[in-house]
């Protein structure tokens, strides 16, 4: 069972109410549930936008887009249906938060897909869940299923004209249809290939109508926004990036685990601090901060570096799904590079040639590399092959291979040298691994 | 006779009534495809020919439409796999935490590699991407069920709890 943490900087949001008992329905609404939906079905629709807008909310699974924008970005009148899609295809190597919402809080998520779907004048909404998660399926499952039993869900929620329905669904296991066209062609029953933008899904979406798109922690913060105010939960944070995060912190910690902390909050205090610091009292060698695809942070880059989009982005970085790895010195960063890389060449899903090739060909150089069999232009390679992959491919999978690699090589480069000519791995003891 | 009932057979009356009710569904019917090839391996282990042919009967496409879409998502597989499938993540979050000697110690024990399966049929063995569990690591899945925070040492007792609930099932099976 997932340990839950607690830290005295958090800020407790999205994290309010796990660890209650709120996947019962009745405990869920006890615990001041299900009044946001109430009360945006009294407000209507420009409202329920106007506060979203206002909240500085942005896009929880990675990319950090303006979450009241992209619901305005949906036309008002339209010949085909419209669909809200809740992203839980939950894959990007070292998060793991909407694991904790499904499991403490499902109902946060379907109040969220439910005002959502007002914001936009859709009668449907689907929450999509990685495959793997099946004994998370089965609490939204149940969830709905209470939902629907309360009148909550149905042809008249909460006892209005208003019609909303939620369909739950499992995936099968791919990364790739974490991505936003691919997981509508995943639900489509079609294999997790990414369509060609524009369109964009708020214009031709899920079975061509237009369709609204957002990660799970989105959609479970947006009923905390209303209770809230847009006001008072862009406050939390700091500037352009409204309220709380989940962070993930894994890897060589003392403490690992998901602390909320606000949007702005020091990374080296959250490695440092929250989480207790470098395992055994090692030295810390680098940060990935946000999933396994944001280029890689040295100590010396996250000393006042705050954690939200822009000021990650400034220093050359991103702040993704949140999931911050810690590494410590006792890490070979080419084997780190070559696991990370290997990931995306297992999940590229072949469709766009720079990407299926490109990832091929780094695992190929960076497995050489590994083994001692590099040669000192290998090195150039790798960045040249990554940098080519760059803005290639119809959805951002080649980026984020592509991304990381840049990095490494980049920021250790010294580490790459010292496995030239045959010399054994100085770190690893997993070099036959490198073989393969 | 509907066109199902040479097909239906193959799956039990539970399963079959939880088919029926996903084409059902959707505003589409192939959104059902993906979900129908879960449960169904769930229930008959992999998918076979058999299992492939009664799928796309169901949702009214053609074999080789669903073999196009299970072939792309790793969860699916064409050949059995153990009774318990034990899903060892090796990715950089278990890496970090020792998730590689986790499994190498379940090589050792089980004497099998990636995708093999042990000859009694009890356990099969997967080195796998992310599951989900990074802040818990090292972590796996012995089918759908979540082990975190593990060590090399965890592993006897892991498969000998499972080992022997292989055992009262097939002791109640054979009652």
């Amino acid at each position: 069972m997932p340990r839950l943490v607690s830290h005295p900087d958090e800020v407790k949001i999205v994290s309010r109410r796990f660890g209650m008992g709120a996947a019962n329905i009745d405990r869920y609404i006890e615990l001041g549930g299900y009044a946001a939906a109430k009360k945006c079905l009294e407000q209507g629709p420009d409202w329920v936008i106007n506060e979203m807008k206002t909240s500085n909310l942005r896009g929880r699974g990675g990319a950090g887009f303006p979450a009241g924008m992209k619901w305005s970005f949906v036309p008002k009148q339209s010949a085909k249906p419209k669909y809200v899609l809740v992203n839980g295809d939950e894959s990007e190597p070292g998060t793991c938060k909407d694991h904790l919402i499904f499991l403490h809080d499902p109902h946060a998520v379907i109040e969220g897909t439910i005002i959502a779907g007002l914001a936009i004048g859709a009668k449907l909404g689907f929450i999509y869940l990685r495959g793997e998660y099946r004994y998370l399926i089965e609490i939204v499952e149940k969830a709905v299923a209470d939902a629907y039993l309360k009148g909550y869900l149905g042809k008249n929620i909460f006892g209005t004209e208003t019609e909303f329905q939620i369909i739950t669904q499992t995936g099968a296991g791919a990364y790739e249809v974490g991505e936003e066209s691919a997981l509508m062609e995943s639900l489509e029953g079609k294999r997790g290939v990414p369509r060609i933008k524009p369109p964009f899904p708020a214009v031709v979406g899920l079975y061509g109508g237009p369709t609204v798109i957002n990660n799970a922690e989105t959609i479970a913060t947006v009923p905390h926004v209303i209770d809230m105010g847009g006001e008072a939960y862009a406050a939390v944070g700091s500037a352009r990036n409204g309220g709380t995060r989940l962070f993930g912190v894994s890897g060589h910690v003392e403490r690992p685990g998901v602390y909320e902390l606000p949007m702005g909050y020091n990374l080296k205090k959250i490695v440092y601090e929250v989480a207790g610091g470098v395992r055994g009292g090692r030295k810390l060698k680098a940060v990935v901060p946000g999933g396994s695809s944001t280029p890689v942070l040295l100590p010396e880059e996250i000393e006042t570096l705050g954690m939200d989009f822009d000021q990650v982005g400034k220093a050359g970085s991103m702040l993704g799904s949140g999931g911050v790895v810690v590494i410590d010195d006792q890490t070979c960063m080419v084997e780190f590079a070559l696991r990370t890389i290997s990931f995306y060449q297992h999940e590229s899903c072949g469709w766009c040639i720079p990407c299926r090739e490109g990832t091929d060909w780094l695992k190929k150089s960076l497995t050489r590399f590994h083994a001692g069999f590099g040669e000192a232009k290998d090195i150039d390679n790798i960045q040249y092959l990554a940098e080519n992959m760059l803005g290639r491919t119809f959805c951002p999978l080649g980026d984020a291979a592509a991304m990381p690699t840049i990095a490494f090589v980049k920021k250790f480069r010294k580490e790459f040298e010292d496995h030239l000519n045959g010399k054994p791995c100085p770190y690893a003891k997993h070099t036959e691994m490198a073989v393969i | 006779m509907s066109p199902n009932s040479e097909t239906m057979s193959i799956f039990s009356p539970r399963l079959a009534a939880r088919l029926d009710a996903l084409v059902q569904k959707y505003p589409v019917k192939r959104s059902a495809l993906i979900p129908m090839l879960l449960y169904a391996q769930d229930e008959i282990g992999y998918l076979s020919d058999a299992v492939i042919a009664a799928v796309a009967d169901r949702i009214g496409i053609t074999e080789l439409e669903v073999r196009n879409v299970a072939t792309y998502y790793s969860m699916l597989r064409f050949k059995p796999a153990g009774k318990f499938n034990i899903q060892v993540c090796t990715n950089i979050s278990c890496m970090l935490r020792g998730a590689y000697d986790l499994y190498e110690r379940f090589q050792d024990e089980l004497g099998i590699g990636h995708k093999g399966v042990t000859s009694d049929g009890v356990f099969s063995l997967e080195e796998v991407e992310c599951i989900g569990a990074c802040c818990w690591a090292p972590a796996i899945q012995v089918n759908y069920d979540f082990l975190d925070e593990l060590n090399p040492d965890s592993v006897p007792e892991i498969l000998s709890k499972y080992r022997s609930a292989a055992k009262s099932a097939g002791e109640a099976s054979h009652a």
